[in-house]
Order: C-alpha cells, then structure tokens, then sequence
C-alpha cells in the first residue's frame, strides 16, 4: 500500500457537489465526479466514445435502479460511475481511476 | 397517364367513383382498408383540380390554413394503395348497357360497380343581376380564392342567406375587413336549425360583433349602384347597397348524369337510394350529398360517411346499411357557441318544452320533451353548448330523463348533473364523434388497445379531427375508462419521484420549495436522474428565477445550461447573443465581427434572426462573453429551455403594406420573456400584416397586426410535425395582446409536461382551444390574477446569466478545460471551407494530425 504514488489534482470544496471537473493525469484526460452529501468521488476517462470528444466531465449525474450513473452530455448514454459500465451498451466499459480524499484534497492514483 | 387496357386488371371488380369530395374519398378509404381491399381495382374522377379535401373547414382558408393543409389525401396515398385517380376531369356520360363511362376529356372507363359521389352545388336564386362578376358562392377552394380577390377591392359584403355556411361565410367576410351583411329572407338565422328565441339571441350576437343582419328580406334584383359596385333591392322597397355578393341560399344536389341517364331521381332532385346505397340501377350506387334517401338529403359530412361505409359493405358482401342519420349540430359561429339537437320547432305531437333564458350572460337553452317528460325530443342551445354532449346521446339513445329535466340546462345544477349523466351512464353505441362517426365503444376500443393519451386516441380513432366539438367527451370517455380499468396512469416524472411534472410544479409553488434538494428529501427518493434534475431546475426557475448557476442549481442543468452554450459534437460551444426582434445596428454588426475575427468562430445568421458563433471552447466562453457584454450584447438563452427569438418582419415603419409596428412590437415581447424558463424552447413572430413574412403561424405564438389590432395565434410549430398556430383571439389592443399572452405562457408552464412544446400542450388538452380561451380570457379557473403576479416576478427578477457569472470568480473557475491545468483539449481541429478558417469539425482520422496543443493520446476503448 505504503509504495502508491497519489498525485494532487485539486480541492475538493473546487467541485461543485454532484458534478464534474477533467484532470489532466499522467497524459490522459480524466473526469472526476463528486457525489451526494458524502462527497464520494468517482473518476474515469473523460473520452466519450459514443459521440467520439473529450466531454464526460461535464455530464449529468443520478441515480439508475440504486446504481450511481452519469450520462454523457452528447447522445445521453448512461455510464456506471463505479464501474464505467455503459448501461445502454454492454460492450463499452470506460475506464475508471482510482481517486481518494486526503486532507480536503482530491487525489488520483499516479 | 395509363390506358384503359392497362387499367383493367384482371379478376378484379372495378369500381369508379365519380367524385372525389369527402364522402367519395372516404368510400375509397373504407374499400382500401377492407380485408378483401385485393379483389377491388378503385378509379376515381374529380372535377375539380385537387384530390379530396376537408369542406367541413373551408373557411379555416380564411384564417391562414393552406390548400395543402385542408388535403384529405393525398397522390401519394392513393399510389400506394393502387387507387388511380384522374382529376381535372368531369365525368359527362354513363353507358349503362355497355357499363361505361365518358369524361369531358373524351376518356373511356368500363365499371363493374359504379358510385356517384357527386356531391351538391350552391343554389343560386334566378334573381335578375345576380350574374354579375363580383356575385360568388361558397363551396370549393376556388370559390374562396375567388372571395378573397374581390374582397380586395371591396368595401362592402353581402351574403345571401342567413343559415349556417351564411354566417360562416359572414364572418369570413368580416374577418377581410369589410363591413359585412346578411341577409335572410326568413324571420331568423338559422332557421332550420333554432327556434324563435334562440335565432333572436344568435341575431344579438352577431350583430355585436358588427356584421349587419337583414331578416325576411327577399331580393329582388342586383342593378348598378351608387356609393358601391351594387345595389340590392328588396321586394319591400328598401334597398342596400354593396360591392360584392355571396349567394350562400341553400343546396341542390348533384344530379345530373342521373337526370341524364335515366337513373330514379326524387321529385326536387337528389339520386334516389335504398339502405344498401343502391340506385334505380343495381350496379350503380349514389352517396353523400347527392343522394336522396327516404325522401331526404343529408347536407352534412357524417351522414355521407355512414352512407360511404354501407355501399362499400354491400359491394363487398357485408350486412351495413344506412338506415337514416341525426342531424343534430353544434359549432361556434363567430365566437358565438350555438347547438341544435333533434326536434327543436317542438314539432313532435304534445311536447313539452323548458326554457332557460339569461339576458345577462347571453344565454338561451331550451329542451323539448316527450309528452310524458320521460326522453328527450331536442333541445336549442346558444351561448353555452356544454350541454351538448350529455344531451345528444340522451336523445338518440332515448335514455330515461331525471325527475325534473330542467335540471339539464339550468346552471346551478350543471355540475351535479354531470356526474349522474356524464359518459358513463353512456351505452357503447353512443356515438361521440358524429365527424367520424366514432362511438363511445371504438373509443373503449382503442384505449385498451394502448391510446392511453388524449392526442393518441384522436389521432388513431379520428374523434375530435374534424369540427372538434367532441374534444371534451373524447377527454371524458378517456378518463372515465382509464380509471374503471383501474390503469394507475403512470404520469410520474420519474423514478425519483412519484408526482406528474403538473403537481411537483404546485407542489413548489405552494410548498415555496427553493432547491432540488429539498423537494428530494420531503417528495422523492435517490439522487435524481437526468429526467427530473433538468425538469425540477426549469420549474425552480420558472417560478422562483434565481441563478441557474447557483450551488445549489448547477448540478441540475442539463449540457447546454450548465455551461450557458449549446455544446457541439466535438464538446466546443455555440455562442449567441440576444438580437431582439432581429434588429441590430450596423455597428453592433461590426462589433460581432470583430469578436468573430479574434476568436476565429465559424459565423452563421440562426433561422431566428440573430448570429451563432461557432466552436467556442469553454475556457474562451468568458472571455468572448465579456467582449459581447462590454459592446452592449446579453445572452439569448439559446442554450435554454425559455424563449429562443421574437421573429419579425419590418412592419409599418417601412414596408408599404405594413398595419403595425411589428418591429416595435416583437422587441417588447422579447425583452419581456427573455429568460422565462418553460417546459420546452418556445418561439414568437410578429408580422406586420396579413401578408405573414415573419412565418407567426409556425410558432409558439403569432401574433399579426390587421387594420384593427393584433390578431394572436397559438400553439403552432414548425419543426418536425408543423402545425399552424389556433387563432386565439382577433383585434386586440398592445395591452390585451400582452395580458393573453402572459396568461398562456404561465398556464403552460404549470401545466405541461416535461419538454412538451406548446403544440402538444394544446392537442393533449381536454376541451382544447375553447377551453383555453375559457381559462385566459373569461378566468374560469380563477387563477388569472396569479398568472400575472408569476409572471412579473419573473420579469422583475431578470438578469443576464451571463453577466452574473462574468461577476462572479468562483463561478468563472469551471470554465477551463483541465482543473489542474492550462492546457486545451488536444482533439479539436477543424477544416476551412467557403472562407471560414473553422467551417467543420476534422473527420475523426484527420483530427489526431491536425491537432493542437501538446500532443495527448486519444484513449480508445
Ligand atoms: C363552407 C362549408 C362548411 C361546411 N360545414 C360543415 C359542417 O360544419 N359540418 C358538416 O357536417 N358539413 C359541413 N359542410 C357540408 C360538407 O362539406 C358536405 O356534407 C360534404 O362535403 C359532402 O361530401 P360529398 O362528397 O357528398 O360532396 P363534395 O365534398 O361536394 O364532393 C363532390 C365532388 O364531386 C365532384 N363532382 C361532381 N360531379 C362530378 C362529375 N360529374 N365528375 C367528376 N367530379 C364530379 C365535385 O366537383 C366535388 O369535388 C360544409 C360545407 C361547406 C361548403
Ligand atoms: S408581413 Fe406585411 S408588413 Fe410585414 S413585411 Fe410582410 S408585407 Fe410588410
Ligand atoms: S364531432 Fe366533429 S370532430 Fe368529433
């Protein structure tokens, strides 16, 4: 455990609660999500393979049959926030990230 | 065109139908419809230069309805189903031996079974003068053309008869802005229909709409006048005088191939038929309204359709037959709301009438009764016909009447007396629809087969499609079957919440309910979805309109309002400032221009009248809102769910033709609801005259000036399913127009569903227009005055979202790509095309290569 590396992305008091911010992490553009009163944190691939652009972060989140999803802000498709499962296509998974809370800051595995 | 040979399919019965009206066109239907529709080769002949088309509502042509809009059907459908059709083509000999028939072109057609459906004409007195150019009448698409062009030169209107297509024809002429006469050569209008009181209060009426009523007046001849074209004088020495003249005295059926060819005609006319719709010839058949049957022609659409169904029922080996019709009637003349019910003249041997007479609120209702008060014989009704549809199937299903009947009319005891009489005490053969002849028990039919919503049962059973009079028990019939079926119509939002969009909108209201949240936590469950947070938003700003942007608010928005932009396909935005009504100076032009320049933003004029910017990326968002702000520019909510454009034409500044100032008119419309955030996007147009450059009819509201004031359209749309807007309401004053409108807007706002534009609004409305009208202009539901307070909260409340944001650091932080990070999105990169440098997005292939910024790859899954 001791030996992971967690880069510092932001406050978490940046993101407005139950929505979303893009980091820019070892290259690649990740959407992370703060979510309900918990301020649980959700992170994975800001590329939207549906409608082909870098626009996840800026998606709706809610709540399908008692699953956390966020819906992409272009065609609206519905991707599970803790798997990256796309509920209306089986086949795509996105890519999910690991993402914590330290300290009032809000960190991705590096 | 094919030859005749070609036509004659093998096998196959051939059936010609002369006459492509309504009722000649709703035989093809049923024979197209039947299930042995393949053993039948259907040729029909039109005289006139179009396929079938709705008469009922010619005089709609007068309030901007198209010939296009009024179509039956269409070449399309008719090619489709194998129907050919031949119009432009009058059908002048029948060879009954050889079974044939010839046409004014010269063309030969052999049948198998042939149907008249011929039709009537107007009847034209043999009044000395009455020839002359501007004498016209009323019954086709021409005739109204024709109507219109010489209103254009006239001053004065006169229509020859005061029944009902003389009134209709009345008011059409008043509507031209001519000052419009009847004259009637019987003691009262619509003498066929009411009875002495009811015609006399129908006389005030109109009379205080302007139109000039002339009873027991015969003419005798049209001579040359003086102050107008003509002069009409009368057999009692009193003259008028008039610069045009429609003969609206009655009809005479279309006889005459039977005349002709020796086929039974009655004594005044009319192809004589049995129940199976036969002529004297047993492979001949005559419908609609050149067919006599029982001695008595049928001048209504309904009769004609039962008469249709019956022939193609003996052509195809089927048991219906028309065994007689009711000619009951209700309909709006002039605003007025008049309804005639069986044996109003109280003809029948010993019956006893009630009548019901307010003067104050211009009201007449009266029943007749059978000798022992036990059914109902008829009943006359003016001013108020919501009686009707309880009465009607009173009468035909001689359904025993209540205690004392007065009951029925008198208004106290209207709504108890509804539940009692109301559709459920109603048989199954009740008819609902007399336009389409559709019964309560094809509407049951067509509920359990899944129209569970009102817009869905008019358009699959047709109730309500023609004159529209049986809206409100077809809304009846809904609820009531829906609730004994015990079907909890699921209406609610969402998931998250067990309310229709209607309650959890009073439930804000009432509750004074500020956030999201809140309403979660006491009236619904989980964390939302992307259904109910965009809806709840729009209600929470409709109603409280604070900033959508604020904590509590942001994660509510959907794409285009979370950012102020409409997002495009690449996830750059649009940005587009209010251009009101579409006038902007020449410097405010050059302004956009320069910001276009620097941003390098694709440019193109939106169908609105104003200027899109595109491929703005969201950290560029501020920065060119803050150019646009400081050079006098606000938002234009294109991103939102709220008034998109006041579209305009020039108006009365400058075109020649202008009434009004349309200009003027369309940027107070639109500086006042800018902003107003609505279940759907709505559209307003203004048009400076009849003329309607600015398309008002196609939008959410038209409004378009005449000589007297503005006339207000509602609910139209252009889009994917156009609809003209419903007049409304006619000459009304700045003040007036404005108050109407904020009612209908609020009205919409409670009321709709989830982006439901105004169109459906209307069409899934029980009641519809009329009940509209009831709701905004006479206050029925009393909720008018709240309307208008909503509405100036709302107005007072405005500010431009973009300028509040622009004032606002901790708000401005979100708009940046990266929140670690200055650099852009890598995959953007565009084509220049037609001079732009950002004309379209890069294919996908091409994007990698042309992209910006350090290169980033592209995670592909
Ligand atoms: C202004 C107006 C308002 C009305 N309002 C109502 C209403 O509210 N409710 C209601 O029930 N009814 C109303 N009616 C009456 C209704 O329109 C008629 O009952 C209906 O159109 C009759 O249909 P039809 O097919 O018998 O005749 P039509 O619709 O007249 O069709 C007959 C067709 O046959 C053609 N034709 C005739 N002879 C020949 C030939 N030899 N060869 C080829 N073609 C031929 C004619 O040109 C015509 O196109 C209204 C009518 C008018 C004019
Ligand atoms: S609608 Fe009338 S006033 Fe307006 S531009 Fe057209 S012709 Fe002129
Ligand atoms: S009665 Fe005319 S549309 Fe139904």
């Amino acid at each position: 455990m001791s030996n992971i590396n967690w880069e510092t992305i932001c406050n978490v008091s940046d993101i407005n609660k139950n929505t979303g911010v893009c980091a820019l992490h070892n290259g690649e553009q990740v959407a992370i999500f703060k979510v309900g009163k918990e301020e649980q944190l959700f992170a994975l691939q800001n590329y939207d393979p549906f409608g082909e652009a870098n626009v996840l972060s800026r998606g709706l989140i809610g709540d399908v049959d008692g699953q956390l999803v966020l819906a992409s802000p272009l065609y609206k498709q519905q991707f599970s926030l803790e798997s990256g499962k796309c509920l209306e296509d089986d086949s795509v998974i996105l890519k999910t990230y690991m993402v914590r809370q330290q300290d009032g800051l809000v960190q991705l595995q590096a | 065109m094919p030859d005749t040979t070609e036509l004659q399919t093998k096998n196959k019965l051939k059936l010609i139908v002369v006459g492509n009206g309504m009722v000649g066109h709703k035989f093809i239907e049923n024979v197209v419809n039947h299930p042995d529709h393949e053993n039948y080769q259907v040729i029909t002949f039109s005289e006139e230069p179009r396929l079938a088309y709705d008469r009922v509502q010619l005089s709609a042509y007068f309030s901007g309805k198209t010939a296009d809009d009024l179509m039956l059907t269409s070449e399309d459908y008719y090619d489709q189903h194998g129907v050919k059709y031949i119009i432009k083509d009058k059908v002048s000999t029948i060879d009954r031996a050889a079974k044939t028939i010839t046409t004014e072109s010269g063309r030969v057609e052999s049948y198998d079974k042939l149907i008249l459906a011929t039709g009537s004409f107007p009847f034209v007195p043999p009044i000395p003068g009455g020839d002359a150019e501007h004498c016209l009448v009323y019954r086709t698409i021409e005739d109204l053309e024709r109507i219109t062009a010489s209103a254009k030169g006239s001053k004065v209107g006169v229509v020859i008869g005061g029944g009902l297509l003389g009134l209709e024809c009345a008011k059409a002429l008043h509507n031209l802005n001519l000052e419009a006469h009847v004259v009637e050569f019987a003691p009262r209008l619509m003498a066929v229909q009411l009875d002495e009181g009811g015609g006399a209060l129908l006389r005030t009426k109109i009379e205080d709409l302007g139109v000039h009523v002339h009873t027991e007046k015969n003419t005798k001849e049209i001579v040359a006048g003086e102050t107008c074209r003509y002069r009409m004088n009368f057999a009692d020495g009193s003259h008028i005088e008039t610069d045009m003249i429609v003969f609206s005295a009655g009809i005479r059926p279309q006889d005459e191939l039977a005349r002709q060819f020796d086929i039974e005609i009655g004594e005044r006319g009319g192809i004589t038929i049995d129940d199976n719709c036969l002529t004297s010839d047993k492979d001949i058949y005559a419908i609609g309204e050149c067919a006599l049957w029982d001695g008595k022609i049928y001048g209504l659409v309904a009769p004609g359709y039962t008469m249709a169904k019956a022939a193609v029922s003996h052509i195809t080996g089927g048991s219906e037959q028309f065994t007689g019709a009711d000619m009951s009637t209700k309909l709006k003349l002039m605003g007025v709301d008049v309804a005639s019910i069986g044996d109003a003249h109280a003809r029948t041997e010993g019956a006893q009438t009630y009548t019901y007479i307010n003067d104050a609120e211009g009201l007449y209702k009266r029943l007749i009764v059978s000798a022992d008060k036990s059914t109902l014989l008829g009943a006359v009704l003016v001013g108020d016909t919501d009686a009707y549809g309880t009465l009607l199937p009173m009468m035909l299903e001689k359904m025993q009447l209540p205690e004392a009947p007065e009951v029925l009319i008198l208004p106290q005891v209207e709504g108890g007396g509804e539940s009692a009489f109301g559709v459920n005490a109603l048989p199954d053969s009740a008819q609902i629809c007399s336009c389409h002849d559709v019964t309560k028990g094809d509407l049951i039919g067509a509920i359990h087969a899944g129209a569970t919503e009102l817009a869905e049962l008019k358009s699959c059973t047709k109730a309500g499609s023609g004159c529209g009079g049986c809206s409100a028990m077809v809304g009846q019939v809904l609820n009531a079957e829906l609730e004994k079926m015990g079907v909890e119509v699921n209406n609610n939002l969402c998931e998250h919440f067990e309310y229709t969009r209607q309650e959890l909108f009073d439930i804000i209201r009432t509750k004074k309910i500020k956030t999201f949240d809140e309403l979660l936590e006491q009236y619904g469950s989980g964390h939302g979805c992307m259904t109910c947070k965009p809806a709840v938003g729009s209600m929470l700003a409709t109603y409280w309109n604070e900033y959508v942007l604020s904590d509590d608010n942001i994660q509510l928005q959907d794409t285009n309002d979370i950012f102020l932009g409409n997002m495009q396909k690449d996830g750059t935005y649009s940005v587009v400032p209010r251009i009101a009504a579409g006038e902007i100076s020449a410097q405010g032009l050059i302004d956009l221009g320069q910001i276009g320049v620097k941003y390098d933003l694709y440019t193109k004029i939106t169908g609105g009248q104003r200027i899109d910017f595109f491929g703005a990326q969201l950290h560029e968002l501020p920065l060119i809102w803050d150019e646009l702000i400081q050079a006098g520019f606000e938002t234009g909510h294109a991103y939102g769910k709220s008034l998109r454009t006041v579209k305009s034409c020039v108006g009365s500044t400058w075109c020649r033709y202008g009434m009004m100032d349309s200009v003027s008119m369309a940027i107070n419309l639109e500086m006042r609801y800018k902003g107003l955030r609505s279940p759907h996007k709505f559209k307003l147009g203004v048009s400076g005259c009849t003329r309607e450059c600015a398309e008002a009819q196609s939008k959410d509201f038209g409004v378009i000036a005449t000589d007297k004031g503005w006339n207000l359209y509602v609910c139209g749309n252009g889009g994917m399913k156009p609809r003209h807007g419903d007049l409304f309401a006619s000459d009304l004053d700045d003040a007036t127009l404005i108050k109407y409108i904020d009612r209908i807007l609020m009205f919409y706002c409670r009321t709709a569903d989830r982006l439901q534009r105004t169109s459906v609004w209307m069409d899934n409305m029980e009641g519809g227009l009329d009940y509209l009208k009831s709701v905004v202009i006479d206050d029925k539901l009393g909720l008018c005055e709240d309307f208008e307070t909503d509405m100036n909260r709302v107005i007072d409340t405005y500010e431009c979202e973009w300028k509040k944001t622009l004032n606002n650091p901790e708000r401005l932080k979100r708009f940046a790509h990266f929140i670690n990070s200055d650099a852009t999105d890598d995959r953007l990169a565009y084509e220049a095309d037609r001079g732009q440098s950002k004309a379209r997005i890069a294919q996908p292939s091409v994007r990698a290569e042309k992209a910006k910024g350090t290169e980033i790859p592209a995670l592909e899954v």
